[in-house]
């Protein structure tokens, strides 16, 4: 058993499988060797290790699929039994002194080459089999277990980092937690745990390597300890505070349906922050009462090209339907920063965290912009559907957003396009909002203060950097001033402010906000419930008079 | 040294699946096997080169058996192949 410790970012205990997170396929490289034998037992060690594997497919592919077509796995283990495959691949690594890796490609490629030039159509598509068995090689030979990535187990995602490009294109269902060698709390890995209500570790040291790959191991999110082959007796102490947690999840549940009301009568506003359509079902399990940011830039992360107007409109409708008249947030592109798209083409800079992105990018590029929202506005037919812009600093910025969507609304109505009404507020996450929040209030239909930027430009902390988490305070007086500020502001002018930062959902400053007056909190899915939980069992008059804590 | 003819009869020809039986068939002996089609000749024992002949229905396959066990193999691949071919 190993032991490592890492910063929790989400509670929660997760038992499974290893399956490490490298960083797109791995190129083959050749490099020069100087023990040409010692290469040559690498690959038979790797050969048969992949026989192995294929016959763990054949045997699983003959009780689901029947013998006949279980076959190709025999064949393939034949194939790389091949004596001319094997002799092919020996002479390469003797007589050019390569890596093993790069004798197999080449051999691969080769017998795909001589399929390929049959003249018989079945025997042409056999190079596929090639390919599949050198590739079979390749990845046992770079120690990369080619079966996990197909399986249909939920796994520990182990990671030196990811990406936020990287984090959208994993598959939700089959990841019981992350663990990171790096990355900071505030990290989107973070972010991506505490909507999927898993736990994540991060800046976890270890080493990567990949003889863990596939290990059994437990992650426990309370403790940021990360056990690589577990004991016994740790094994089952974790499967009971699992057990323990599945437990408390449920009694959650009976506070589903309830108003979020405290014990003096005073309401608040319980929403989700999503970043995918797909989160939506959790919204509901979780008994959100509306979705307070919906981060549309998954839908720019995930494309290779600019969405089209009417994919976007497809994905904002659906939120709309979905939420069945509940009031849908969703933040305009937030791009830039460490949210890249290469099609945006931002260019390098010195200092990103300040650069080129959200609404920046939005107002230098209308035509970008006008896509979004002509979609938006014609999704909110369809639902209660608010527009949120991000990283505001002037009033200035404001009129200029709104000349644009009056532009937008003005072709809308002249090519007899259908749109509701639509509230449209803005972020509050830099400074210069917060100071100039009694004008900006005069002309937003509401403020969500994003705490994750606010603190980072208030501060003058790098979120992205880890070695400054302790400096790092979300908890800050001046943080929490501004809150207030902003709050006050706002009410003067007779709207509301929500708070979708990541502080939104710490529940040891619920109270606070109540005593503050903030009228909503965006949360993710999973934090609902504890927080109705804390809401309803606060008294905000006597804790304001100092008498509850 | 033992040899026969086969005329392919089965549709797909020697496929990768049968082409897989038959050296699971033919592994089993000591003795030398060749196939071969149209001057092309291939050891019996290998994947790649009995799918790389490519033979076909209508084509006409010559099996060459040399070693001790010889007539036993012959016998072996002659059942295989009207069983299966």
């Amino acid at each position: 058993m190993n032991v490592y410790q890492g910063k929790s970012v989400f509670g929660g205990i997760a038992i499974g499988r290893i399956s490490i997170y490298k960083k797109g396929e791995q190129q083959v490289k050749r490099t020069k060797i100087t023990d040409a034998s010692a290469e040559i037992k690498r690959y038979e060690e790797a050969k048969q290790t992949a026989i192995e594997q294929l016959q763990g497919l054949y045997d699983k592919a003959v009780k689901e699929v029947g013998e006949a077509n279980a076959a190709i796995f025999e064949i393939h283990q034949m194939m790389l039994e091949d004596d001319d495959y094997q002799d092919s691949v020996k002479n390469i690594i003797e007589t050019q002194q390569v890596n093993a890796e790069y004798a197999v490609a080449i051999t691969g490629d080769n017998f795909a080459s001589m399929f390929a030039a049959m003249d018989d159509d079945y025997m042409r598509e056999r190079s596929a089999d090639v390919k599949d068995i050198s590739e079979r090689l390749i990845s046992v030979l770079a120690g990369k277990n080619k079966e996990k990535v197909n399986t249909d187990e939920p796994v520990i995602i182990v990671a030196d980092d990811l990406a936020p490009s990287e984090t959208v294109q994993l598959d939700k269902d089959k990841i019981l937690a992350f663990v990171t060698v790096h990355g900071s709390t505030n990290s989107h890995t973070a972010i991506l745990a505490k909507t999927m209500n898993i736990p994540a570790l991060i800046g976890t040291d270890m080493m990567l390597n990949d003889e863990i790959d596939g290990a059994m191991a437990v992650v426990d999110g309370f403790n940021g300890k990360f056990y690589i082959n577990p004991d016994e007796e740790t094994l089952s102490e974790m499967q009971k505070k699992l057990d323990e947690e599945i437990e408390k999840k449920k009694l959650l549940q009976t506070l589903k349906g309830r108003e979020n009301i405290t014990l003096d009568g005073q309401k608040i506003m319980l929403y989700a922050n999503i970043g995918n359509i797909k989160d939506i079902a959790l919204v509901r399990q979780n008994d959100a009462g509306g979705i307070g940011l919906f981060r549309s830039e998954f839908i720019y992360l995930e494309s290779e090209d600019y969405p089209s107007e009417n994919d976007q409109f497809n994905i904002y409708k659906t939120a709309a339907e979905m939420m069945a008249g509940k009031r849908v947030i969703i933040r305009t592109l937030d791009i830039g920063a460490d949210k890249q798209a290469d099609y945006f083409n931002l260019g390098h800079e010195e200092n990103p965290a300040m650069g080129l992105r959200a609404i920046r990018i939005c107002l230098t590029r209308p035509e970008i912009f006008k896509t979004q929202l002509r979609a938006l506005f014609r999704a909110s037919a369809y639902g209660k559907i608010a527009i949120m812009y991000p990283m505001i600093i002037s009033v200035d910025e404001v009129r200029k957003i709104k000349e644009i969507v009056e532009e937008v609304k003005k072709e809308l109505d002249e090519q007899n396009l259908e749109y509701g009404e639509v509230e449209q507020g803005i972020m509050i996450e830099t400074p210069a909002a917060v100071i100039m929040s009694d004008e900006l209030a005069k002309e937003v239909d509401f403020f969500s203060i994003g705490t994750n930027d606010l603190t980072q430009y208030t501060l003058a902390i790098d979120r992205q950097n880890p070695s400054l988490d302790d400096f790092y305070d979300s908890h800050h007086p001046a943080i929490l001033r501004m809150i207030k500020m902003v709050v006050d502001n706002a009410h003067k002018e007779g709207k509301w402010v929500g708070i979708c930062g990541e502080l939104g959902a710490d529940t040891t400053l619920t109270k606070e906000f109540l005593a503050m007056g903030v009228d909503e909190l965006s949360v993710s899915p999973g934090r609902i419930l504890p927080l109705r939980k804390i809401i309803l069992e606060t008294d905000v008059e006597k804790y304001r008079k100092g008498l509850e804590c | 040294m033992k040899t026969f003819d086969y005329t392919i009869t089965d549709a797909q020809g020697i496929h990768a699946r049968p082409a897989g039986e038959l050296i699971k068939v033919v592994k089993g002996f000591n003795c030398s096997i060749q196939i071969s089609k149209d001057g092309k000749s291939a050891d019996c024992k290998k994947i790649f080169g009995v799918m790389g002949l490519a033979a076909k229905q209508g084509n006409v396959v010559t099996f060459t058996f040399d070693g001790e066990d010889e007539d036993a193999a012959c016998e072996a691949v002659s059942e295989f192949m009207k069983n299966n071919l």
